[in-house]
């Protein structure tokens, strides 16, 4: 690894002031993603700015909304029990990312912020658009079994890897921001970005701006929820297409819900359409599976990755299944 | 057990930037009169690299098992780097170094983190708990007492940080079923494949009761 100067941030408006002197530095919080990054060269910065030392760890049960600060651990958010009795869709996610050791370690914006684990990326010998702009994309033509189905370009195929993110776009999340220009808010599911031909930028973050705290309105989510996570081991692998499922049931019919699938897409990959269809109707397992197969519309495979297709319409079914049963 | 002095310096990393900026425009002679910042040019002219380490390193403090250490260190130094190659504290092993194995749990302020994923700068002041500080003296800890009896490993590289865990997963309140042991110890690869009797080993502990 490179060696780097660190210094520490008293307050988010200094650690926006102090990144924002010196471009090619970056905050560290977790850096359960970013060390690992820095040990492979993948990137290099000169100057690390340390916020673990900022008030944005608290977890806040506000009038219609909870405020999660962006330096709440992810063992910490996923155990909290407020959280797993209002919004267990995101306690269930969080827990299904990682293991125990970077749960603990890894922060709710850094997890928003981590970078695919595309096996090109990761691949310094390997051409990648996201690592090297304009040096090609390795996975199409590829190695591609983990490669996005939804919203690809030419210049990229790399999914997102959060669970976490997956539950927050389904959960109408938003994001608080910082940055020299003042404070603004964004949509969760406009924070991430689609490739397009420019898949080195993942979000519309701006890079001097720091990510203050995410927050969910209150919603009537609170029984028929599901995580389902389809991955190569029970545990502690990366999803091959995850979906997050949030039912309000009255009488058998479907009064509310929330669809979103992770491992698919470069963002977390929000079904509205299929929301719109199981919105107002009864539930039973022909509908759940013609939902499904409604979600993976439009999908497109590469090759390895085909059979995310069909996985993907299974696992819709499935999910929503298990939710409706709880 | 190997200690350095605190760098007295109170120069700020920021202080130090811009100090740099201004040894790098500056000559050898200058640059020697100025009291310690980090002399980047004496290591990128090899002109002495221990003096280039002294001054391109951060002060420490930090508690391993319950030995208190102040130390100067390069910011790029993990934390299981610290303890293997600094402090000599061997028993935490480096598995894959990529946050993938394990391998290198230890308790941080109580917590079980892994070691390699982080900066041993970042945990000034910090309380850690390797391997070698479970025993009383020659008393082992109910784990590793436990691990031995049900064979909770084979070659023993990633014993402990498997036990390292197991501790933390109990203190958690996650050794509740066998299901749940597997789960929550899931960040704890083992190549030889012993997890059932790890299971053994840990759910033993837990109905034990013993204090951990």
């Amino acid at each position: 690894m490179k060696n780097f100067q660190i210094i520490k941030a008293l307050s988010s408006s200094s650690a926006v002031t102090g990144k924002a002197k010196d471009n090619s530095s970056m905050f560290i919080a977790g850096g359960t993603n970013l060390v690992d990054l820095m040990k492979k060269n993948i990137v290099a910065p000169d100057k690390l700015v340390d916020i673990n030392g900022l008030d944005l760890k608290k977890i806040e049960f506000l009038k219609g909304k909870v405020s999660i600060g962006a330096l709440a651990k992810n063992s910490q958010v996923a155990e909290d029990a407020s959280i797993k009795e209002k919004y267990p869709l995101l306690a269930l996610a969080l827990a299904a990312g990682a293991s125990q050791q970077i749960r603990h370690m890894a922060t709710v914006g850094g997890n928003m912020l981590q970078k695919t684990r595309c096996s090109y990326y990761y691949n310094t010998d390997m051409p990648c658009n996201k690592r090297v702009p304009k040096s090609g994309c390795g996975a199409i033509g590829g190695s591609n079994r983990m490669a996005a189905v939804f919203g690809t370009s030419d210049s990229c195929i790399a999914v997102h890897p959060s669970d976490m993110c997956v539950a927050l776009a389904a959960l109408d999340a938003k994001v608080l921001v910082e940055g020299p220009k003042g404070k603004r808010e964004i949509n969760f599911t406009d924070f991430h970005r689609l490739p397009g031909n420019m898949p080195e930028k993942d979000n519309t973050l701006d890079s001097r701006e720091l990510i203050t705290a995410v927050e969910i309105p209150d919603n009537n989510f609170t029984k028929n929820v599901h995580y389902l996570k389809v991955r190569d081991r029970t545990s502690y692998a990366f999803a091959l297409v995850s979906v997050a499922v949030a039912l309000d049931i009255k009488n058998n019919t479907i009064n509310d819900v929330r669809l979103a699938l992770g491992g698919v897409a470069h963002k977390p990959w929000r079904l509205t359409e299929t929301e719109k269809f199981l919105k107002g109707k009864t539930v039973s397992e022909d509908l759940f599976k013609q939902a499904g197969h409604l979600s993976m519309k439009g999908a497109k495979g590469f090759g390895d990755n085909n059979f995310k297709l069909t996985l993907g319409e299974n696992a819709v079914a499935e999910a929503l299944t298990i939710a409706a049963s709880k | 057990m190997a200690s350095k002095k605190t760098n007295q310096d109170k120069v700020t990393s920021e202080d130090a930037s811009s100090r740099r900026d201004f040894i790098k425009k500056s000559g050898l002679f200058t640059a020697l009169a100025l009291t310690p910042p980090s002399l980047v040019m004496a290591s990128e002219k090899k002109w002495d690299e221990k003096i280039a380490e002294y001054l391109e390193t951060v002060p420490l403090s930090i508690e391993v098992n319950g030995t208190k250490h102040n130390l100067n260190i390069e910011p790029r130094t993990t934390l299981l780097d610290l303890l293997r190659e600094q402090l000599q504290l061997t028993g935490t092993k480096k598995g894959c170094d990529h946050g993938q194995c394990g391998a290198c749990t230890v308790h941080v302020n109580g917590t079980r983190i892994l070691s390699c994923l982080s900066l041993a700068t970042m945990q000034q002041n910090a309380q850690v708990t390797t391997i070698e500080g479970l025993s009383k003296g020659k008393k082992l800890h109910p784990m590793q007492e436990a691990f031995i009896k049900h064979d909770g490993f084979q070659c023993g590289y990633c014993t402990p940080g498997q036990i390292m865990s197991g501790i933390a997963c109990i203190k958690e309140g996650h050794a509740n079923s066998r299901e749940e042991i597997s789960e929550y110890m899931s960040g704890n690869i083992c190549r030889c494949g012993a997890y059932h009797n790890i299971v053994d080993a840990i759910t033993e502990v837990k109905e034990g009761g013993k204090e951990i």
